[in-house]
């Protein structure tokens, strides 16, 4: 448990400051996927959470790719997310508005984005930064979405942030009615900055309790800094506690789990308009980003993995379709990146729009 | 006549019956208080949030993402400086996400000295506000102009920010604002809360008219031909004073009140300064990269040619705070003698 490798740090090391980190060995969870024979879910529940989970997979290959070979400037993503990502997709209420869920997410999405139907060409063409970008128009790094027709709001860089105007969305749907509810997500490092505990807050006032899915998903990485090094916490979701707010932590590389963990979790908040937290421990398989080399990681589980050997064992998969499924994408999202490697960058003279609503943009200076 | 805080109240009134204001929240802003200034007094949609102003800020966008419209008070812009990478996110969202998201959100927020606030209760904001794109920046100076550019703040499909010269609060104006009535104490009798236990008090709104004065217009309070005096919210009527007193020795000053500081009255401070050939620009922010600083830049830039003296600022010392004992307060901030004398200097050069 993550929970024993910090005791192993801190007695190994009882008074050095600061704590030399922690070897990524010792950062590890132990293998997370379910090892039960059972198969909770209907086979092609099971195969479409697969194909997804390739597909995002796929998706940020082909981002990385890019970025090496010149074609961005930038890359980050959710690589090792995909299990938890694609369960958490497929169980969104898509829509604009406040009957429909809002959506204030972190750059580790895509697979989630997937797994709601988007057109993978947006993430490329927000990796090549040009102007046909639909989330951006080519002003914003990759894994940045925004998309008004389904309540997706700006993935901003600053972490936490979104953690702050999440109870806003959930306000206002609280007064709305309905079942929309918001979820928000974010990584466990970005858990000790202010905007955590203002979520935690907000949207647990008494009598005013507002219907937002917290979600933190842990890969026990702040870029390069261990969690065990710098948060006493045990679990994320024990801050949940304080406030009243029922709070979970759960196998994010687990597809099934999460499915099923998440369902729970949606109900309850759909159903009781009260905050949930969920904490999903997940696997960072390429490192931070393309600031940290963005090579695959060995010494992490794989989601994908685990779950093709599981379902291969079910009979459910066999490995020629797994590879075949990988193929098709990886080959479409190439021809992708070969359309969007033609497309024009935005012109210059765009800084000027969109800086204000309801005005043309233009120059405010004679120059 | 109203002052500041009621006009701030008359209008957020109206906003709520009229322009689909949702939510006026804040620290200590609903009932019992209704805001440290008594600006929210008695309103219907106003509720007391945690002491969290991230939170404040972060809840407004989150409001104005979904179709509510929002008025967030911050209770001293002394304290908003935590929230500046939020005000800069609100400011950008509808840039980055390409003209998706734009968000119709107010944030309110008493600035500068006067008071006697000491170091926590006397900052100014103006100068910061101005750094950060996105937003509309407004400060009045009289009750009026409170209450038209907070109506028009509140139709606004943008941020803005209103910027409250405290000092100011409880001064009474000299043009009614549509509606109230004429008799002095009336007013008070009919929105100001009582002392004491207010569980069983309603407020008797006045019906009030719309005005709407359009953020991006300054307003010319004393026309003169010498020197151009640019100001806004505290030293306004300072500089106002000034000219008056200065009239005397014969300086004659035109002052204008610039109202918005983003978009800002471009046309009319040129009109005035190529008329009069010489300005003074005053507020009372720090004096380095001051948003008189700017207005200076422009004026050089533009209107080299014209000028007949070097454009002059009057603003606060760059000093960390402002001290609690009066005459630290006083060399901190600009002063009426100091006012007139810039005024008085600028006027007598020539090239
Ligand atoms: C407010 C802020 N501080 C620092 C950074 C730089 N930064 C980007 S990602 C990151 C680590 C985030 O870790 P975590 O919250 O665990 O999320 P993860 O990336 O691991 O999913 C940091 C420090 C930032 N973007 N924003």
């Amino acid at each position: 448990m993550v929970r024993d490798a910090r005791k192993m740090t801190r007695a190994a090391k009882p008074d050095e400051s600061p704590a030399k980190p922690s070897r990524p060995e010792q950062q590890r969870f132990p293998p997370m996927i379910s090892q039960s024979n059972e198969l909770p879910l209907e086979a092609p529940l099971l195969l479409q959470l697969h194909d997804l989970m390739v597909k995002a997979r796929c998706l940020e290959e082909r981002l990385i790719a890019m970025y090496k070979s010149g074609h961005g400037y930038f890359w980050i993503g959710g690589p090792g997310e995909e299990a938890f990502n694609v369960a958490l997709g497929l169980l969104i209420k898509k829509g604009q508005g406040p009957a429909f869920d809002y959506l204030h997410f972190h750059y580790r999405q895509s697979a989630t984005l997937l797994a709601m139907g988007e057109d993978p060409m947006g993430a490329i063409r927000q990796m090549k930064n040009v102007a046909a970008d639909p989330y951006s128009g080519g002003r914003n790094f990759a894994g940045h979405f925004a998309k008004k027709e389904w309540n997706l709001v700006p993935v901003s860089s600053p972490i936490e942030v979104q953690y702050a105007m999440a109870p806003g969305t959930a306000l206002v749907q609280k007064r709305h009615g309905g079942d929309g509810i918001t979820i928000v997500t974010g990584g466990d490092a970005g858990t000790a900055e202010g905007d955590f505990a203002t979520c935690l807050t907000w949207s647990s006032r008494p009598g005013q309790e507002l219907p937002v899915l917290i979600i933190v998903t842990n890969n026990r990485w702040g870029i390069s800094t261990p969690a065990g090094q710098v948060q006493a916490v045990e679990k994320v979701s024990d801050r949940g506690v304080a406030f009243g707010i029922k709070s979970k932590t759960i196998d994010g590389n687990d597809p099934i789990g999460a499915w099923l963990e998440l369902k729970e979790a949606f109900e309850y908040v759909r159903t009781e308009r009260k905050p949930y937290l969920v904490e999903a421990n997940v696997s960072r398989l390429f490192g931070h980003s393309s600031a940290s080399g963005a090579n695959y990681v060995t010494n992490e589980a794989d989601c994908i993995t685990r779950f093709e050997e599981r379902l291969e064992q079910h009979g459910v998969l066999t490995r020629a379709q797994a590879n075949a499924l990988r193929e098709k994408y990886a080959t479409e999202f190439a021809d992708l990146a070969r359309i969007a490697k033609e497309e024009a960058f935005p012109d210059g003279q765009t800084i000027w729009d969109h800086v204000f609503h309801g005005e043309p943009g233009r120059d405010p200076f004679p120059r | 006549m109203a002052n500041i805080a009621q006009a701030v109240r008359l209008a957020l009134h109206y906003a709520e019956e009229h322009l689909g204001v949702t939510d006026i929240f804040g620290e200590d802003v609903g009932p019992p208080l209704g805001g440290v200034f008594t600006c929210t007094q008695g309103l219907k949609t106003t509720w007391n949030s945690p002491l969290d102003e991230r939170g404040i800020i972060g809840m407004a966008m989150g409001i104005a993402m979904a179709g509510g419209r929002p008025v967030a008070e911050i209770q001293f812009c002394d304290y908003v400086y935590n929230t500046i990478d939020l005000l800069k996110l609100a400011g950008n969202t509808y840039w980055s996400s390409n003209g998706q998201w734009n968000l119709p959100m107010v944030v309110m927020t008493p600035v500068g000295s006067g008071i006697r606030g000491s170091i926590y209760h006397s900052h100014s904001f103006d100068a910061t506000a101005t750094h950060i794109p996105g937003w509309k920046i407004v400060m009045p100076s009289t009750p009026l102009d409170t209450y038209g550019l907070l109506l028009a703040a509140c139709r606004e499909t943008n941020p803005v920010m209103f910027l409250i010269p405290k000092a100011l609060m409880r001064v009474k104006g000299d043009e009614l604002i549509p509606g109230e009535p004429v008799e002095d104490k009336a007013l008070s009798k009919l929105i100001d809360a009582p002392l004491g236990d207010r569980s069983k008090w309603v407020p008797q709104w006045p019906t009030l008219d719309e005005v709407i004065i359009p953020i991006g217009k300054a307003k010319t309070v004393r026309t003169g031909s010498q020197v151009t005096v640019v100001s806004y919210g505290r030293t306004l009527p300072m500089c106002a004073k000034a000219a008056e007193a200065l009239a005397a020795e014969g300086v004659d000053a035109e002052v204008i009140d610039l109202r918005s500081l983003w978009p800002y009255d471009w046309d009319a401070l040129k009109a005035s300064i190529e008329k009069t050939g010489r300005v003074v620009f005053v507020n009372e922010d720090t004096e380095v990269t001051n948003f008189g600083e700017h207005l200076m830049r422009r004026t050089t830039d533009e209107l080299f040619y014209k000028l007949l003296a070097p454009p002059k600022l009057v603003a606060g010392k760059f000093v960390p705070g402002i001290g609690l004992a009066d005459p630290l307060e006083a060399a901190s901030v600009p002063q009426q003698h100091d006012i007139e004398a810039a005024i008085r200097s600028t006027a007598a050069m020539a090239p």
